[in-house]
């Protein structure tokens, strides 16, 4: 540990060098331990023990949380957990296949625009997405009900009770997330959109391909990396989103991230809250492990 | 590049519908109704009535306080975390450790980092009651995922600078302390101030994790949004959404015009 080095211009022993790379390491390290790491651990050890009367945890080892998350209760088995968790899947899955239909002519359309007024045209799809998701929920809320054109269109067409609103309901939950997640699958895809080389396209062309095989064998393998960075920054958190379900699909159409708070709130049971907690987070881990599988060299960030 | 026209109708349609919800916000905070969508004419009055609402000023207080205090840590936190973990040898082990504990916050599910920390809150509250739901616990929560975004933004710049200028510098018989403060912090500036920019951003923008760990004293903007359309939205809610929207928008051009020089 004593020899010396050079370590960019300085004459230094490794030992010395590590001492001082510390002070600059620990904080961050100590902090994101502390108050990630840490709990994130001891939400798995609470999510074996149980429920007390009265809300507080009794550390006592035993797995029925487990058995709940999968739906043995105590009147017996019932889809409903199982539902939800499946539910929230289905949910993420939808919106990231209709966020990829529309981020591709979106993406294209900024790409086609002059080089001077790209970036404008880009900033228009940002700015959404930095506006907090409470207050666009709830505008989605105000423009899906009752006395607004689309209820009312709705309602004309039969569609709709009269006096009803579209929501609470699915169609509302999808909306929502399609809005919120759009500019994360745009925005990839732009890059990969920007860097496409058209000689391909053209070529297909020249050989006569229809337009689907053109955009599937030309354009669409070019558009992969930048996809699947769309689709990963969209699927995880979609599962795991609770503030739009919460506003615009109501108390039939839970998903896990309302579920998860239900726990910790109304029926103050932590334990199984943490449970659930974790198959969320195993579902994440399984989607990101997919992601590095298929897209090692996509970077997140 | 020629299109297809329906892919331009498409692309502006899709845009619409980005902008619809916003758009019905605005124009809903100067209609002079107070209860129901009917137009009856256009009124400031409720941008008026924002001022004078003691809650929604305080709310407005709290959110700022929470975003800047926050934002000052985790900036120093993660601005040394970057530079530990692109400047020094550590071994390839502890390096991917480093890495992954970088990468988690950013993909936690942000409803499982709360969790997390309502969990880590009551374990501490045992030994103080510092750790009451409050400001400070938030302040806690959001300087946790915003270290991992200033990190990662200022690495990115580390790795564009190189060595070379640490290295002449050194030669040229800098102290470190001196090589940090005049050569290596001047240097890092633009990537400092867009991690900030982009955490104080994501500091403002959170619900989740405020809803987890904040008070009865500590309502933040988000918070009070949330709260009042439970109860039923008011026009002022639309005036003061109205406004954070117009805030982030040039918040955002502002970083952007930093960040590109």
């Amino acid at each position: 540990m004593n020899r010396l080095i050079v370590w960019f211009g300085e004459l230094t022993t490794p030992a010395q060098l590590y001492r001082r790379g510390l002070w600059f390491l620990l904080p961050a390290v100590i902090w994101i331990l502390g108050l990630l790491v840490i709990p994130g651990l001891s939400l798995v050890a609470l999510s074996f023990a149980e429920r007390g009367q009265y809300g507080e945890v009794v550390w006592r080892f035993n797995l029925e949380n487990y058995a709940r998350l999968l739906g043995y209760g105590i009147f017996g088995w019932s889809p409903d957990t199982i539902l939800i968790l499946l539910r929230s899947l289905w949910v993420a899955f939808v919106t990231t296949l209709v966020c990829i239909v529309l981020a591709y002519p979106l993406a294209f359309f900024i790409a086609s625009r002059p080089p001077r007024t790209r970036y404008l045209w880009l900033a228009l799809v940002i700015i959404p997405f930095w506006t907090n998701l409470v207050i666009r929920t709830y505008a989605w809320q105000m423009l899906l009900a009752p006395d607004f054109p689309f209820a009312k269109l709705a309602q004309g067409l039969g569609l709709l009770a009269p006096d009803a609103g579209l929501y609470p309901s699915p169609l509302a939950v999808y909306i929502g997330m399609v809005t919120a997640f759009l500019p994360f699958v745009v925005m990839p895809l732009f890059s990969s959109v920007e860097r496409l080389d058209w000689s391909l396209v053209e070529a297909a062309q020249d050989l006569y391909a229809s337009r689907i095989r053109t955009f599937f064998q030309a354009v669409w393998p070019q558009t992969l990396p930048g996809l699947t960075v769309g689709v990963i920054l969209t699927f995880i958190p979609a599962m795991g989103m609770f503030v739009i379900p919460d506003l615009l699909g109501g108390a039939k159409y839970l998903l896990v991230g309302n579920l998860i708070q239900q726990q910790f709130y109304a029926s103050r049971d932590w334990p199984y809250g943490a449970a659930v907690s974790l198959g969320l987070m195993v579902m994440t881990l399984i989607g990101l492990a997919l992601y590095r599988r298929r897209g090692k060299d996509v970077d997140l960030v | 590049m020629r299109l297809n026209p329906w892919v331009g109708i498409t692309a502006i349609a899709t845009l619409a519908f980005l902008y619809l919800p916003m758009l019905a916000v605005a124009v809903l905070s100067f209609n002079k109704t107070r209860y129901g969508l009917q137009w009856s004419g256009f009124t400031w009055d409720w941008y008026v009535r924002l001022l004078n609402n003691p809650d929604i000023l305080e709310a407005t207080r709290n959110t700022f306080v929470l975003a800047l205090v926050s934002t000052v840590i985790a900036t120093v936190l993660g601005t040394l975390f970057a530079i530990a973990l692109e400047r020094y040898p550590w071994p390839r082990r502890s390096q991917g450790f480093l890495e992954n504990l970088l990468y988690l916050p950013v993909v936690t599910p942000d409803i499982i980092f709360a969790v997390a920390l309502v969990v880590a809150f009551g374990a501490f509250r045992m030994v103080s009651s510092l750790f009451e739901p409050g400001l400070f616990t938030m302040i806690l929560g959001h300087v946790t995922f915003q270290i991992a975004f200033v990190a990662l933004t200022v690495r990115s710049r580390l790795k564009s600078l190189g060595h070379d200028l640490d290295e002449a510098a050194r030669d040229l018989y800098a102290s470190y302390g001196y090589f940090v403060r005049h050569v290596l912090l001047p240097l890092l500036t633009p990537g400092i101030v867009a991690g900030a920019m982009l955490a104080f951003t994501l500091s403002l923008d959170d619900f989740v994790i405020s809803f987890f760990t904040s008070g009865p004293t500590s309502q933040t903007l988000p918070l009070l949004i949330y709260a009042s359309v439970r109860r039923g939205v008011t026009p002022e809610i639309h005036a003061l959404s109205t406004l954070i929207f117009l805030i982030t928008v040039l918040l955002v051009l502002a970083s952007e015009r930093l960040t590109r020089r």
